[in-house]
């Protein structure tokens, strides 16, 4: 289990020290993130984060001209991220102050220092200055926070996988399994999504709900998926988006097969105990939950983070090299030749189990490992690469 | 026992999957069944990819094929017992 880093002592060898924020929620990183409304305003965002060193700019594509349940999804995903317990405190800037106001007030309902800054009728260099004045106050306040002892209760912990292949559904994403298995009894938040990846095994997932009413909400959720997306836009089937290239190359033939292993993430004794909807903060208590994402990396775990979650596991089997801005991105691989080839993206390896001199229980123990070394402040190989890869949801064409 | 070429999650299987690199044709294969970690030898007829499967019996056209104790699609073509099976001889039934 984790070794003790600091010499501090804790609840159980099950714990980790972190950040406890002003709404009680504890982050496993510090950052100070420039949050931007819209596209217009990534270059002051990234100007102030260029000022002010330590801070962090999260650039995107959005934010004109979405409406109904576009527009809150990309809200709920904005003030998610800055709301994130990873995030000590947040600059928000905007084109004009409405919609910029109320990123702010979402983000504020924690607690935290946020402010916000609009570009018209001041410039971006006027903005950039007042922001980065105030990106300034809050970095030096955020570098004295200490972080306290936990107990691995408090730890959000989500999942998803990517460029799968058949030693995914073997290894990796059994491994995950394992450590949901393991730690959900203990008290974690844990979550999994990619609704279109679990076409051909929704019979399976639909029976994993706590009960039948939660059952019929997730089948609900998948269905309307394969109508409203699938049925509407499809050409001649998903081929060569579900499975992918990569998947096919990996060994994967059809969606079924890549739906079954992807399941295998949650384990044998889990139960989801909700549905959620996309970056929806889980509201029903410790346990695992399902949420209506896409299968695309970046946009699932930009989600799950605006969700709340605070580590995230990633199984791969070909090599998929995603991570994200805020959340510390796992990642698992059991095929021995993508852990050998791309050595410095994986942060577990678990292609003994399909040697059979490691067991799907003994890598459930290595990922629960590397879950506290992490949140202990150890650099996942995606952060020390660099990845911070922050996509958007988007439902349909903005007005 | 060595470490298996070939892996197979559940005895209703009958596909599994190739878990060494440069596997050649010809080869004895120890398969195991990671459901009750039994085994049993087979020979590939082809060479055969890391991660890519091989069929674990004859399978004629129009079979179901079956991984995890579940329905993956229905074969293509007929496929004879140690041969590879993957997108030229085996598709989803969705779509």
């Amino acid at each position: 289990m984790a070794k003790r880093s600091n010499g501090r002592s804790r609840k159980s060898n099950m714990g980790f020290s972190g950040w406890r924020r002003e709404n009680d929620r504890v982050g496993v990183r510090n950052h100070v993130v420039i949050l931007p409304l819209d596209d217009l305003s990534n270059a002051a965002c990234e100007a102030v984060a260029n000022n002010i060193k330590g801070t962090l700019a999260i650039p995107h594509a959005y934010g004109r001209l979405q409406f109904g349940e576009d527009l809150e999804t990309f809200f709920r995903t904005l003030i998610g991220t800055g709301a994130n317990p990873n995030v000590a405190a947040c600059v928000v800037i905007g084109i004009e102050d409405g919609w910029t106001k109320r990123v702010v007030d979402g983000i504020k309902k924690t607690g935290k220092p946020v402010t916000g800054f609009g570009i018209e009728g001041s410039g971006d260099l006027m903005t950039i200055a007042k922001a980065s004045r105030v990106a300034k106050d809050y970095v030096q306040w955020a570098s004295e926070l200490s972080k306290e002892d936990c107990d691995i209760s408090e730890l959000w912990v989500s999942t998803k996988c990517g460029e799968s292949d058949t030693t995914t559904g073997l290894a990796s994403c059994p491994t995950v399994g394992s450590m949901y298995d393991k730690l959900i009894p203990k008290g974690i938040y844990g979550v999994f999504g990619e609704t279109s990846e679990i076409t051909g095994a929704e019979h399976i997932a639909k029976a994993r709900a706590i009960d039948e009413k939660v059952g019929a909400k997730w089948f609900k959720v998948w269905k309307a998926y394969q109508d409203d997306v699938i049925e509407a836009h499809k050409t001649d089937d998903l081929s060569e988006s579900q499975p992918t290239k990569g998947n096919i190359a990996g060994g994967l033939t059809t969606i079924e097969e890549k739906a079954l292993g992807n399941l295998e993430k949650i384990g044998r004794k889990c139960r989801y105990i909700d549905v959620l909807a996309p970056a929806e903060a889980p509201a029903k208590g410790a346990g695992l939950y399902y949420m209506d994402t896409s299968s695309a990396a970046a946009e699932c775990v930009t989600l799950m983070a605006a969700a709340g979650y605070v580590v995230h596991t990633f199984p791969t089997g070909q090599g998929n090299i995603i991570g994200n801005p805020i959340v510390p991105v796992i990642k698992i691989s059991g095929n021995p030749r993508t852990v050998r080839t791309m050595s410095e993206h994986i942060d577990v390896d678990v292609s003994g189990i399909l040697r059979r001199d490691m067991t799907i229980p003994e890598a459930g123990d290595a990922l629960i490992e590397m879950v506290l070394r992490t949140a202990n402040g150890r650099l996942t190989a995606a952060e020390a690469l660099g990845h911070r890869e922050y996509s958007l949801t988007k439902l349909y064409r903005s007005a | 026992m060595g470490a298996p070429q070939l892996l197979v999650h559940d005895k209703k299987d009958t596909v599994g999957v190739v878990v060494v690199e440069d596997l050649k044709a010809g080869t004895n294969m120890t398969c195991v069944i990671t459901a009750d970690n039994s085994a049993f030898r087979l020979k590939s007829r082809m060479d055969v990819p890391i991660g890519h499967k091989i069929a674990l019996t004859d399978i004629k056209k129009g079979d179901t094929v079956w991984k995890y104790g579940q329905d993956i699609g229905k074969a293509v073509d007929d496929i004879k017992k140690g041969e590879h099976v993957h997108v030229h001889n085996l598709k989803t039934k969705r779509w």
